[in-house]
């Protein structure tokens, strides 16, 4: 809410400067988020009054006028404004004054006669973004006199974020109470007194949905003058509200929105046909908003209607058919409590935001309504005119808001606080607060008043009272330490060592957006229908990731786009897989390698990353959970990886991840340069909950003797590397692979493996013999088993 | 006959400590050993040659003979150990290279600067007790706004922006569900922190539609804002290394009574006033209060019994601060030359 300095200070004047001020309400809850001055920085303009005006003899626009601004002697002043006349009093820039924009007024001469001066418009003062014509002031303007102090534009628009709870501070009249409860000051509260009715016109009210609308006044007001101009003043507080000023009906009900929080409307009496029903909409009615804008009611939502039609969306926005306009002449006044509860969530459904539901939804003073329209009505009289009738009030008492009181225990305070207070501190700032209080034992029985719909529960009296006794007078408790130790499982598979892992071994971190495109999803992983947004921010982003890639892969092409040729990078994050059972939030971690294996470096050549690089970093991974020799290396087909390049990882048998070359296909596409290498593992399988267990270290020398085998291209090493292993059973230590060739001297469709085998014995020293017979074994069952052969 | 053996002697020890003071390299001075004094060297012959001499003669030649052979050992060992000090220091020379030279290899990567604040952060809690706890990013209504008193049309959730995918199911928009999913499932004493990320339908110069927050939950029997307080203090301090001065101003969440923000002495100015502070002097960085007894209701928690306090920061605001970074799409364009510089 936004509102003038001035104004509050007319309700409540404290004696601290503006920066004060602005601090107390923030320190009290209520957000200050800017303190600007009410207008821009000029000088020098005072109030004229254009006595006479003639053609200018050599322009055609231009007009040459008599203004006396109350010296000596009036004043000779070209003007260009087409609404200029005589008889008007206007603000006068002097020589000499000032304007916004640092804006020096001279003396001039235009088309070769003489000015002393310029007439203002609003927008050369700063008062306006734009204003056609001069700015015409009322008829008792005192001539002569500044015009700066004449409207008090020495004050400060000052702007509070109010949070939702404290609706009871979207007014003058709350900020006011609020002011006077911090600084002890009491309020010079403006005196309303009511308009006696002059005439006996009413229209019948009924209530008809009396939850939601327990109170419905309104008041018929004939023959104003649809010629009447809402006053200065008025127009500049309206101004300073960031309200723009429309006409006396408009203005008025929006001013004492401002100074008092209650939302009013006005109806042109002559669009309302018999009587006012207070009812919910029936399903499929229309309405023409104010805005112009149409909309189809639900049955949720609580109209204002005449006998025949909707009229208005209670506490939301008026329709256009029944608004006053330039012709109205007979106006009703509507001054109602709607409950929190019918307006709240309706306004933002229909794509509608008005300063009316902000203070509905929150919540409204329901003993405000009298006073309200009684407020409006007299402001009214004294702009435009007119016959009052007497206020019609309907009411279903049974189904206003209730006002329990509250129980306050006052150790309570204490202990919730962390201060122990006085029982005076708390019955001062409670009664402060303007709550009534009954002693009972061990504390009170508070009942709030009917503005503050935020205090329902005990702890809600103590935040106000900490509030106003100030959070920072509350001391700084120092945490006392907690010596108990937690669990911790040794064999956790921890995803921040497997992150520093990846940093070490070249990889930097991303984070990217969780939801991402369709098209790249699906391109990734065609097979599942992913979960998708109502209401994403665009359709690039609506779709929730069942894998890393495609974000691994949006950011690659990002960063080769920008002269980054190598590309390492790594994320760890949710999954989000819908299956039978419901959505599955699986963590996953994955890669991407592009580019050269290493940065470029003198002593040794440049070599593209490749699968095995990939392997090895995804190697390192696994031996984090403390048995590598569970998980497995299949070669299978992945939509978004080359056939060829591309392997399951399995654990025990179970998939958990992906890793190989992308496509060439989708790499095009994605306008890659060079083969990007990819891997993802789910993280919960990798917990495998295993601790390091000593065996004991052979005494015995191992011995290694080298094989060179040939075999048919097809088989996979692991299948040599298990039947290696199977038939060496425990003498065979270790299995080390040398050499992989296919070429010259090998048949085609073959392959040749150098293997070094690394036997050993835990209980002896192996002989030649026992060495010997065991290669032969070892080599006997690669030849019959995989038809492999000693390589020449 | 004496005489004659006499001569040969001092002849072939001259020749022989002249060959080796020549010998250019320990080959060389090897072959001159082998020609002396190997087996069938030289002056080895000349020992040999003793017997032949008449007895009287023997001691005095065989004297003579052994200290040529004395002189010619001695003399290859010096050499020796000059040829094999010069080889070294020719190969010490040789091997001399540019120590300026970079290094070679894969230089290490780096973490993402969230991550690096939010292990900062998790270090911080847990040092001082507190577990981390983990929660759905895809969550319910209910965790994410009923249960933790924000009902269906309360003006807060309009403040929340949320991602729906239908009536029930959502984004979370805050890491506060998690206080909830825990209470549900563990009695107090509670104390936790609860980081992640966390989502709003929201995207503009400050605004990026998901980031990162960490949730803070203590419930005990005796919990007061003096404790809420002394926490803040200790983290804020201790995350910025500063002294910092803290506000704690009146606030509203719908979980928390009373609740507060709180600002932090400007890390940028030192609370002068600069730009990214708006020229306060503060900056706005957590949000916090005591556990509203609504929330402790719904997870069947005595609210006459317990006390709890919680509290909400951004990470991304906390990393900002921290390492100067003046934007915030910059964390999640992930470009390499940003990302480098937090390794």
């Amino acid at each position: 809410m936004r509102f003038s300095e001035a104004w509050l200070r007319e309700w409540v004047n404290p004696p601290v400067d503006t920066q004060t001020l602005a601090d107390q309400l923030s320190m009290a809850g209520l957000e200050v988020d800017a303190v600007e001055p009410a207008a821009a920085a000029f000088s020098g303009v005072v109030v004229g009054l254009v006595q006479a005006l003639e053609q200018h003899p050599d322009a055609q626009k231009l007009r040459v006028c008599t203004v006396d601004v109350g010296g000596d002697e009036p004043l000779q002043i070209i003007c260009g404004a087409a609404n200029v006349a005589a008889g008007m009093r206007v603000p006068v820039a002097t020589i000499g004054a000032r304007l916004p924009g640092d804006f020096k007024i001279k003396k001039a001469k235009l088309r070769g006669v003489q000015s002393f001066g310029m007439i203002c418009s609003a927008s050369e003062l700063g008062l306006a973004e734009s204003s056609e014509g001069i700015l015409p002031l009322p008829e008792d303007a005192p001539i002569g006199t500044d015009f700066r102090a004449w409207l008090g534009l020495d004050d400060h628009c000052i702007e509070v974020d109010l949070t939702p709870d404290r609706g009871d501070c979207l007014s003058i009249a709350g900020l006011a109470r609020e002011v006077g409860v911090i600084n002890r000051t009491a309020l010079t509260r403006p005196d309303f007194a009511p308009v006696e009715p002059a005439c006996d016109d009413r229209v019948k009210v009924r209530l008809l949905a009396e939850e939601a609308c327990p109170r419905y006044l309104c008041r018929v007001v004939r023959g104003i003058d649809p010629a009447a101009a809402t006053p200065m003043w008025m127009q500049e507080r309206l101004r300073r509200s960031g309200v723009r000023a429309i006409s006396p009906v408009v203005d008025v009900t929006n001013y004492v929105l401002l100074e008092l929080g209650q939302p009013l409307h006005g109806f042109d009496l002559a669009r309302v046909e018999g009587e006012i029903q207070v009812r919910m909409a029936a399903p499929g009615e229309r309405l023409v908003l104010l805005d112009d804008s149409e909309i189809e009611l639900r049955a949720d939502t609580l109209v204002i209607a005449d006998a025949s039609r909707p009229l208005a969306v209670a506490g939301i926005m008026g329709g256009a058919g029944s608004g006053v306009g330039a012709d109205t002449r007979d106006v009703l006044l509507e001054s109602a409590f709607f409950s929190p509860l019918a307006v709240s969530g309706k306004a933002r459904s229909y794509g509608l935001h008005t300063d009316s539901s902000h203070r509905f939804e929150r919540g409204v003073d329901p003993e405000l309504q009298r006073q309200a329209i009684e407020r409006a009505t007299a402001l009214l009289l004294e702009i435009a005119g007119g016959t009052p009738g007497p206020v019609v009030e309907a009411v279903a008492e049974s189904a206003l808001p209730q006002r329990a009181a509250l129980t306050l225990r006052e150790a309570r305070v204490g202990q919730v606080l962390g201060v122990e207070l006085e029982r005076e501190t708390i019955v001062d700032i409670l009664e402060r607060l303007g709550m009534t209080l009954e002693t009972v034992e061990g504390g009170w029985r508070v009942t709030p008043p009917s503005a503050r719909f935020d205090l329902v529960h005990e702890v809600d009296l103590i935040a106000d009272i900490g509030r106003i006794y100030g959070y920072d007078n509350i001391p700084v408790r120092q945490a006392t330490t907690n010596s108990a130790m937690r669990p911790v499982p040794e064999g956790a598979f921890e995803t921040d060592r497997a992150r520093l892992a990846l940093v070490d071994r070249g990889y930097h971190e991303v984070i990217t957006y969780s939801f991402v495109a369709p098209e790249l999803q699906a391109r990734i992983d065609p097979e599942r229908e992913p979960l998708k947004l109502a209401n994403p921010i665009s359709s690039e982003l609506s779709c929730m990731r069942t894998s890393l890639w495609p974000g691994l892969l949006q950011c690659a092409r990002h960063n080769q786009a920008r002269q980054q040729a190598r590309v390492r990078i790594f994320e760890s994050g949710l999954r989000f897989i819908p299956e039978s059972e419901g959505l599955a939030q699986r963590e996953a971690i994955g890669g991407l390698s592009l580019g050269a294996v290493a940065p470029e470096q003198w002593g040794q050549g440049e070599r593209a990353a490749d699968f095995f690089d990939l392997k090895a970093d995804v190697e390192a991974l696994l031996a984090l959970t403390g048995a590598p020799e569970r998980f497995a290396f299949v070669a299978a087909a992945h939509p978004a990886l080359h056939p060829g390049q591309s392997a399951r990882i399995d654990c025990d048998g179970a998939p958990i991840g992906w890793i190989g070359m992308l496509h060439p296909a989708l790499a095009a596409e994605l306008d890659l340069d060079g083969n990007a290498f990819l891997f993802e593992l789910e993280l919960a399988p990798l917990d495998l909950g295993v601790a390091p267990r000593f065996s004991p270290i052979s005494r015995f020398p191992s011995i290694r003797r080298d094989l060179a085998i040939v075999i048919d291209a097809e088989v996979d090493f692991a299948a040599v590397a298990a039947c290696a292993r199977a038939a060496g059973s425990e003498l065979l230590r270790d299995l080390v692979l040398f050499d992989v060739y296919a070429g010259d001297n090998i048949e085609k469709g073959r392959k040749s493996l150098a293997l070094g085998l690394i036997l050993q014995a835990s209980s002896q020293t192996l002989t030649e013999e026992v060495i010997d017979d065991a290669v032969g074994r070892i080599l006997a069952r690669l030849t019959s088993e995989l038809d492999a052969r000693l390589r020449d | 006959m004496a005489e004659e053996i006499g001569l040969d002697i001092d002849t072939l020890c001259e020749t022989a400590l002249a060959a080796i003071a020549a010998a250019p390299d320990l080959a060389t001075l090897d072959q001159a050993r082998v020609r002396y004094l190997g087996k069938s060297g030289e002056l080895t012959a000349l020992l040999k040659r003793l017997g032949t001499l008449p007895p009287a003669e023997r001691p005095v030649a065989g004297q003579r003979i052994n200290q040529a052979k004395g002189q010619v050992q001695s003399a290859l060992e010096a050499r020796r150990e000059a040829l094999e000090q010069a080889a070294l220091e020719a190969r010490l020379a040789a091997e001399r290279i540019d120590v300026t030279l970079p290094g070679r290899g894969i230089p290490a990567g780096g973490l993402h600067p969230v991550t690096r604040a939010l292990r900062r952060i998790e270090r911080l809690f847990t040092d001082a007790g507190f577990a981390v706890e983990q929660g759905p990013e895809v969550e319910d209504a209910y965790h994410n706004f009923e249960a933790l008193n924000i009902p269906a049309h309360h003006p807060a959730r309009a403040m929340h922006d949320t991602f729906y995918f239908n009536a029930e199911l959502l984004l979370r928009t805050h890491t506060s569900p998690v206080q909830v999913r825990v209470m549900e499932e563990q009695a107090p004493p509670l104390k936790l922190i609860a980081p992640g990320r966390v989502y709003r339908c929201d995207s503009d110069l400050t605004h990026t539609p998901m980031f990162h927050q960490v949730e803070g939950l203590v419930v005990d029997e005796q919990m007061s804002f003096a404790d809420l307080k002394g926490v803040l203090y200790d983290f804020l301090r201790n995350f910025f290394e500063r002294d910092l001065e803290l506000r704690f101003r009146p606030s509203y969440f719908p979980f928390t009574e009373p609740s507060a923000e709180v600002d932090i002495q400007c890390v940028m100015c030192g609370g002068d006033g600069c730009r990214v502070c708006k020229h306060t002097g503060w900056l706005e960085v957590l949000g916090c209060g005591m556990v509203y007894p609504e929330v402790f209701r719904h997870v069947g928690i005595d609210p006459d019994r317990h006390q709890g306090y919680a509290f909400g920061m951004g990470v991304e605001r906390l990393a900002m601060l921290r390492y100067g970074i003046d934007d915030l799409r910059l964390f999640f364009d992930n470009d390499l030359r940003f990302l480098r510089q937090f390794a």
